[in-house]
């Protein structure tokens, strides 16, 4: 033949969108018909949608209660608190933005984004109360992205290492409880029971907690099953099954309730503590299942390449079969911290009264809204929503920050 | 430290009838070989002969139920410092590359320096780099293995395994997994490496590899050693039927 045929650029073939409408939704009659169709379920949908949320929805229960959904029942006078755990959340989030970057952004961005809008929202956040409270409410709110701003631009800086973020994180969770907690007898800080703590406060705690803690647990014991030590492996499968076999509400009253049988009277465990402890033990079961499945992922060869490098068995599962089987299974284990973050509301089979709780219980509260339960929760799923949402946007983002499936 | 070093002299891995099962399969049956120091091996043979098995035994990733395997003077058991001393002096090269595809290549090579020898990160990509040089393809220190080529990785891997700075290096066919375009460039680099002095045991069925490169060919038939000898020996008078057998499939294509 007579010579190579030289590459060309490929013809580009972009139609304007009024082309791409006539090609796809219009030419042939059935398209057009079914266009029609569907545009008509979509604007009767929508409108009736929206006239309900804004006309017909009596948003009162609701508007009136953003602090009990917010808090539950923390005294006001002590809500500052909560002001306080928030700005440290927002300067951490900058900080980790500014070190980290990439993943991070999104999140302190997000934040930001949320804490404007709220800032900005039409409603009357403190309905019966003086407008300067309001007022101040608002700028409060508008303080955080100020704080993620600032934090970003403190953790650009080389000074600032990872290992300091991390110890700086773990900080402003002891301190967030200490904080909620308050310290008996004193005047600045006064206790305030945990009973008292609800709402969304609740279900953030209850589920932080769940998930943080469950991951590590989780990680070890899908290596304690997979363990040559019989007394580990058999130990870790009992734990495991058991606890897979039996319902989240049961281990809740096993913790809430008859671990305190078994303890001696002069030690009394909190119920959110206990509550915590039970989301983590049930987590971390199904979690480690999900490693497992990882683990099981990653071929002999990298074992034995690790080996003959002269990698010893920690270092093997630290720097190679970890990151690759964790990868792997981020969408089973974000699917997990998912479900256990709408499993906190379980926790008012223990008498603690998360986000979900507040909604039955503002309902019951007054009699002329004993009929207004769709639009509290309606209200209560959307807040669910745009936290699971978030989480999922976040795995995705971090798969591909992590190249799964590319390498 | 290991137990107690013997004084290997000039013989850096001694077998003495090694035996071995896999379940109830005899895979290895009294292999008995000395291997010198700065001596290129091959070993060939039919598939399921063994001779896989028998290089992986050397370095631990296979035990051996009877007989002795001394790596440079130290006895091949199943005390974990002696495997572990005998590991750090062996690189190993395999099939199916086995990179670490999380991690780029550079990280690659510099993991096990850095974890196991505790160099600062300067040092260990410095010699990163060197050894990228020495294979030929300096300019991927950066990309992940998923992103090179067949040969390209196989080279990575060798560079990988050169970092620990081993006194024996093994190949598990090397080249077999590779598109004959790559064979070469990945036999160039042995070539190379054979020529500095490097005791290396090389599993393979290039024989014009073989032929050209190694001190001795080592024939491995059902578990056993059937003949060895140097290549021009080995290829002009075959003494064994099998040897022959094998001969005569392998190099009429």
């Amino acid at each position: 033949m007579s010579g190579i045929v030289p590459a060309r650029v490929r013809p580009v073939a972009t139609l304007s969108w009024l082309q791409w409408i006539k090609k796809n939704l219009v030419t042939p009659w059935y398209n057009a018909l079914l266009t029609l169709l569907s545009l008509a379920l979509i604007v009767g949908a929508l409108r009736g949608i929206i006239s309900w949320v804004f006309v017909t929805a009596d948003w009162t229960p609701v508007a009136e209660s953003l602090k009990l959904f917010a808090v539950g029942q923390y005294p006001i006078g002590e809500i500052w608190r909560v002001g306080v755990i928030l700005a440290m959340v927002s300067f951490l989030m900058g900080l980790s933005w500014g070190a980290w970057g990439g993943t991070v952004r999104t999140f302190a961005v997000a934040l930001g984004a949320g804490f404007i809008f709220l800032a900005l929202i039409p409603i009357d956040l403190y309905p019966g109360n003086e407008d300067s409270l309001d007022l101040l409410l608002r700028l409060g709110f508008l303080l955080n992205p100020a704080l993620i701003v600032g934090g970003f631009l403190l953790g650009r800086l080389p000074a600032i290492k990872s290992r300091l973020i991390l110890i700086l994180w773990l900080l402003s969770f002891v301190l967030t409880i200490v904080l909620l907690l308050g310290l008996g007898g004193s005047e600045v800080l006064p206790r305030v029971e945990s009973g008292l703590w609800g709402g969304l406060l609740l279900t953030f705690l209850l589920a932080l907690v769940g998930i943080v803690a469950s991951f590590p647990i989780g990680v070890l014991l899908a290596l304690g099953r997979q363990s040559s030590l019989p007394v580990l492996r058999i130990f870790c499968t009992l734990f495991i099954e058991m606890v897979r076999g039996v319902p989240l509400v049961t281990i809740l009253f096993m913790f809430s309730i008859i671990l305190p049988l078994f303890l001696p009277p002069e030690i009394r465990i909190d119920r959110v503590l206990r509550a915590m402890m039970a989301m983590t033990f049930f987590a971390a079961a199904y979690m480690a299942e999900n490693v497992r499945g990882g683990l099981q992922a990653i071929s002999k060869g990298q074992y034995e390449a690790a080996k003959a490098v002269g990698l010893n068995g920690f270092q093997t599962m630290a720097l190679i079969v970890l990151p690759q089987a964790l990868r792997a299974v981020i969408p089973a284990i974000v699917g997990q911290f998912i479900a256990l973050f709408m499993d906190t509301t379980l926790a008012i089979i223990v008498g603690l009264v998360e986000l979900l709780a507040v909604a039955k219980a503002v309902l019951n509260s007054n009699v002329q809204w004993l009929l207004l339960d769709k639009e509290v929760y309606l209200f209560v799923a959307v807040v669910f929503w745009i936290f699971t949402y978030s989480m999922s946007y976040a795995s995705r983002r971090l798969e591909r920050a992590l190249g799964v499936g590319e390498r | 430290m290991p137990k107690e070093r013997l004084d290997a002299g000039d013989d850096i891995i001694v077998c003495r009838n090694v035996q071995k099962w896999f379940d109830d399969f005899h895979v290895l049956r009294g292999v008995t070989i000395t291997i010198k120091k700065g001596e290129v091996v091959v070993i060939c043979g039919p598939s399921g002969s063994g001779k896989s098995t028998f290089i992986r035994t050397i370095n631990r990733l296979e035990e051996h139920q009877e007989g002795d395997i001394i790596v440079d003077g130290i006895e091949l058991s199943n005390d974990l410092r002696n495997i572990a001393t005998i590991r750090s002096e062996i690189g190993m090269v395999f099939q199916s590359f086995n990179l670490f595809p999380h991690l780029t290549v550079m990280q690659n090579i510099t993991l096990a320096p850095i974890w196991v020898r505790k160099w600062p990160k300067s040092q260990a990509e410095e010699r990163a780099h060197h050894l990228l040089e020495r294979v030929g393809i300096p300019e991927q220190a950066l990309k992940f293995p998923g992103q090179l080529s067949g040969g390209q990785q196989q080279r990575v891997a060798i560079a990988r395994a050169l970092a620990m700075e081993p006194k024996i290096m093994l190949f598990d066919e090397p080249t077999s997994a590779l598109d004959p375009e790559m064979i070469k460039e990945v036999l160039d680099v042995m070539r190379q490496l054979a020529g500095t002095g490097i005791t290396m045991i090389v599993v393979t069925h290039e024989m014009g590899f073989a032929r050209e490169v190694s001190d001795r060919i080592v024939f491995f038939d059902e578990g056993q050693i059937v003949e060895e000898a140097a290549p021009s020996e080995f290829f002009a008078n075959p003494k064994e039927e099998r040897t022959k057998l094998f001969l005569s499939q392998i190099l009429t294509h």
